[in-house]
């Protein structure tokens, strides 16, 4: 067997004192199995060095929550007896590798937390952020991520129902591949990891374990170099036939009552999976590795620590309770193997052809692990443009408008979401492409919403604001469908936390995330933080992508964003002050990136949201869309091409500069449509209610017109909006 | 009326195609793809999914699996058989309709509402709806269907075409064929026309909040003919 010395240890990825503190505790050297198990357990990406201190500053409680961070995902209360299980997590770095692979993975296992409560995934989302378009592996990174996430959720029966594609060049070494999925689970069955009781049989079910992913976690706490190809054997393969059969026979499992504890084995394997399950129940655990089903001869006990095989699962049964187990696990002609013990030791023992190769105390890996304060700078607000009128001299609506529409983050991306199936269980009640993805909580009147955002370009600008702003859109999001906002799950992806300014760029967002959940009562549930997005020295700008949830109690009062009849009036919710900076107007048309991003006021932001459900409950509403990326006059356009109807707008009141106005990114605004009849009703009720708002224009013709500045037929934009990606992928 | 929706391992529209069953009457069995006989039935449907994976040509390994046997028995002797996507695929596996269905033309997993014409109705599966054109839901990866001259020709011969891609006015050319079938053949018969396989999925079309409801239409018509 291999000696330990320091070397190994950092070529393991651990730091000098990091293995001398391995070296103090254990009162010795450890061995190389070992060594690969501290490796696994205190890398970045099991044991949040980094992030855990702040992470803790997270909002995550509320009467919804059943469960928030901490478990394999998060639980929250739909009423009834009726739970929702939700979790985000980042695959980044296997994607960018071998995109395929990388991302089929990362939704099998995402997957695998939501089933490991108890629960059936009912709904899966993805947010993914690619290089430049300019950049010669974007189309290449885009199509393998795409047929990855479909080839995974395609093949296991589960409906992709919205997501979100962005394109910047901070992403060129480093695209982001985050994976959300919703499970519907009996409230009063969930299971949870923590093992309890001495004497129960540990079991190993799913695949047979090989050599794939062998420090797959461990890559994913490293920065990337010129060598990266060379990684490609430690991403993963997905097998998502197997994780069907998986799913299938878990949840028939835990239809009994036979199961104490489960977890599956996602990154570090079985590492990660055995030591959680023990120390969440104060106990210890004994494996004997030459009883783990493997399909490669010789492995070792490193490599079978160590190894990321997918779709495997770890359960600690009731004695006596193997034999009934084993059936179910042979009916769907899975692994199924009695591997071990819980002991009360406290150590993870493992033992290898009789002998014994590796004795740890849990404490030592899981509370022992290394917490670090790092070092973080604050992110001044930057000083804002003064846009002069010379600045919008020679500008015409139309052109900028189309220009807008066909920007690489705007533009429609079916091309993407006709590649999903998004109708498989036939309860996708609202399809990808508007504000959020919306399926039934099947055989009820209930439904919940979904979606998942991000927005670097104002993280980056000013990293808290941009926190803040990512919550606010999600809470949009949900509003916009008729939904009542529940809760997150946030994925945080970020640069290399040993340099000040990335480190600052994650509390800052944290805090923000924070302020903004507090208040609108939109607590974190669950989550994971990608560190070490970084190539060659350039980090990844600051992304923390958010996954909302919210509920329908009556599906049938769900709201969708395209406009539905000619005479019906359009007002705008939330006021608008014309803020440019940081816009993809100010990007395109100006090209301009400075400035700080458009600023947040929770309470208008709640107070808009809470006035738009009351007209929605009252049946005043005939559509509604949130007001995002490209401002009033892209929303018009996104609502106009999906009803295929015209709007004659308004004179603008007051001295707005007309392309401030129709392009502007202010926050916490809604456009909505209005019956005639209802239009008086709803003024007062916005009046009472103190809701800003503007009468915005009215439906009619199949053309966009202001006055005598603008005259654009839906056909002409439409085409532009709706074809940029499938030319820019044949290309 | 009985019908029967056989699993198989990686079967993932059974429990879509049992909700639409009941929804509209049938007292609807679901039965394990590793069991010998099926019970009494009026019509058997293999679901869409991944069957086995679908690792190896897509159906193959379920056209060989125990159950298949009863199932070519019983469309053998005249039952009514339905496969739907994978279970067209399936079927074609079986022998027991003529040709194969290859990957899409563009390569890629498509999923989307598409309008399929009605070309023969002198069968139980189409006999009274009064629509020409439905819009269903297709979702697959492997729905360009294929197969010889020879065959085309018996298939065309004995009205064996069951639907074809076409637009919403019915016209069925290349213009409407998302995956590149044969014209744009949606779905076939046997000689018989007791076996029906088609790409799109109507149970995914069986309420006003889905898709859309002509999937109703076909399924308040087949319950009436059986």
């Amino acid at each position: 067997m291999n000696e330990v010395n320091e070397q190994i240890a950092i070529d393991h990825g651990l730091k000098k004192d990091e293995y001398k503190k391995i070296c103090d505790l254990l009162k010795r050297t450890p061995n190389i199995t070992e060594l690969g198990v501290f490796s696994a357990m205190w890398n970045e990406h099991c044991s949040y060095k980094s992030s855990r201190r702040h992470l803790k500053k997270l909002h995550t409680k509320g009467d919804q929550v059943i469960q928030g961070p901490g478990e394999n995902a998060g639980v929250v209360d739909i009423e009834d007896d009726d739970a929702i299980v939700f979790k985000i997590e980042s695959h980044n770095h296997p994607s960018f590798i071998e995109p395929y692979q990388g991302a089929a993975t990362g939704v099998g296992g995402i997957m695998r937390d939501v089933f490991t409560m108890g629960a059936r995934p009912i709904a899966n989302l993805n947010s993914i952020h690619f290089g430049s378009i300019d950049h010669e592996k974007t189309r290449n990174l885009l199509r393998g991520v795409v047929k990855g996430i479909g080839g995974y959720g395609n093949c296991i029966g589960v409906p992709t129902i919205a997501g979100q594609t962005c394109f910047d060049e901070s992403y060129n070494g480093n695209i982001l591949v985050n994976a959300m999925t919703l499970g519907l689970v009996n409230k009063n069955k969930i299971f949870y990891s923590k093992a309890a009781g001495v004497d129960k049989p540990v079991i190993y079910v799913g695949s047979k374990t090989g050599r794939d992913g062998i420090h797959g976690a461990s890559m994913a706490s490293a920065i990337f170099d010129d060598k990266i190809e060379e990684k490609k054997p430690t991403v993963q393969v997905g097998d998502p036939f197997t994780e069907k059969l998986l799913l299938e026979a878990c949840l028939e499992l835990m239809a009994g009552k036979s199961i104490i504890s489960i977890q599956d084995m996602g990154a570090a394997g079985l590492t990660s999976s055995s030591i959680e399950m023990a120390s969440k129940g104060d106990l210890g655990i004994e494996i004997d590795l030459t009883k783990v089903p493997c399909r490669e001869e010789n492995m070792t006990p490193y490599e079978i620590m160590l190894s990321e095989s997918q779709e495997r699962m770890l359960i600690v049964l009731e004695a006596g309770k193997e034999d009934e187990a084993k059936k179910i696990f042979d009916k769907w002609n899975l692994d199924f193997a009695v591997i071990g013990k819980t002991t009360n030791s406290k150590n993870i023992e493992l033992f290898f052809e009789n002998k014994k190769v590796a004795d740890i105390p849990i404490d030592f890996l899981a509370e022992n692990a290394p917490m670090y304060d790092r070092k973080w700078i604050k992110v001044k607000l930057p000083k804002e443009n003064n846009f002069s009128k010379d600045d919008f001299k020679s500008l015409k609506l139309s052109d900028c408008l189309n220009k807008i529409l066909t920007d690489p983050n705007i533009a429609d991306k079916e091309w993407i979401w006709s590649q999903y199936d998004h109708t498989v269980m036939g309860d996708t009640i609202q399809k990808p492409g508007g504000n959020a993805g919306v399926v039934r909580v099947h055989g009820t009147n209930k439904a919940v919403a979904a979606a998942v955002d991000s927005s670097a370009t104002y993280c980056n600008a000013h990293p808290l604001t941009g926190g803040k702003q990512v919550v606010c859109e999600s809470w949009r999001n949900m509003i916009s469908v008729g939904a009542k906002p529940i809760a997150i799950t946030n994925c945080l992806n970020f640069g290399n936390p040993e340099k000040e300014k990335n480190m600052g760029e994650f509390v800052e967002c944290v805090e923000g995330i924070t302020e903004a959940s507090k208040y609108l009562n939109y607590p974190v549930v669950s989550g994971n933080v990608s560190f070490y997005n970084e190539t060659k020295d350039k980090g990844i700008k600051p992304t923390p992508s958010i996954g909302g949830i919210g509920l329908l109690s009556d599906y049938k009062q769900m709201i969708t964003m395209e406009l539905k009849n000619d005479g019906n009036y359009l007002l705008i919710i939330g006021k608008t002050e014309g803020h440019l900076d940081q816009s993809i107007f100010a990007k395109n048309i100006l090209s301009n990136h400075n400035g700080p991003p458009p600023e947040i006021n929770l309470f208008n932001e709640k107070q808009n949201g809470i006035s738009i459900l009351n007209l929605k409950n009252k049946n005043l509403i005939e559509t509604c869309h949130d007001i995002s990326l490209g401002g009033i006059l892209t929303a018009i356009s996104k609502m106009s091409i999906k009803g295929n109807k015209g709007v004659k707008i308004f004179p603008i009141e007051g001295l707005v500069n007309k392309f401030e106005y129709f392009f502007g990114e202010d926050q916490g605004r809604y456009i909505i449509e209005i019956k005639p009849e209802n239009l008086e009703n709803v003024e007062k009720i916005l009046k009472k209610d103190s809701i800003h708002f503007d009468k915005l224009g009215i439906i009619e013709s199949d053309k966009i017109t202001y006055g005598n500045e603008l005259k654009i037929s839906i056909g002409d934009i439409k085409e532009g909006y709706k074809k940029w990606l499938n030319e820019y992928m044949v290309n | 009326m009985k019908s029967t929706v056989i699993i198989f391992p990686g079967s993932n529209c059974d429990r879509d195609m049992d909700v639409a069953l009941k929804k509209f009457g049938f007292e609807n069995q679901m039965v394990w793809h590793n069991d010998s006989d099926i019970p009494k039935s009026d019509l058997i449907v293999l679901p869409g999914g991944f069957s086995y994976g679908d690792y190896l040509r897509c159906g193959s390994i379920a056209g060989k699996s125990r159950i298949i046997k009863s199932v070519v028995n019983f469309a053998n002797s005249g039952g009514l058989v339905l496969g739907i996507c994978n279970g067209f695929q399936i079927l074609t596996e079986t022998g027991l309709l003529p040709g194969i269905l290859q990957q899409n033309k563009y390569l890629n997993f498509i999923c989307k509402n598409v309008f399929v014409k009605i070309k023969n109705k002198e069968n139980k599966y189409f006999k009274n709806i009064k629509k020409e054109v439905l819009e269903l839901h297709i979702a697959h990866n492997e729905g360009n269907y294929f197969c010889s001259n020879d065959e085309l020709k018996s298939i065309e011969d004995n009205g064996q075409i069951a639907v074809t891609y076409c637009d919403d006015k019915g016209n069925d050319n290349e213009h409407n064929n998302p995956n590149g079938a044969i014209k744009n053949i949606a779905g076939i018969f046997n000689k018989d026309k007791n076996i029906l396989g088609m790409m799109p999925h109507p149970e995914r079309m069986i309420d006003p909040f889905l898709s859309g409801e002509d999937g109703s239409l076909f399924f308040e018509n087949l319950i009436g003919n059986v």
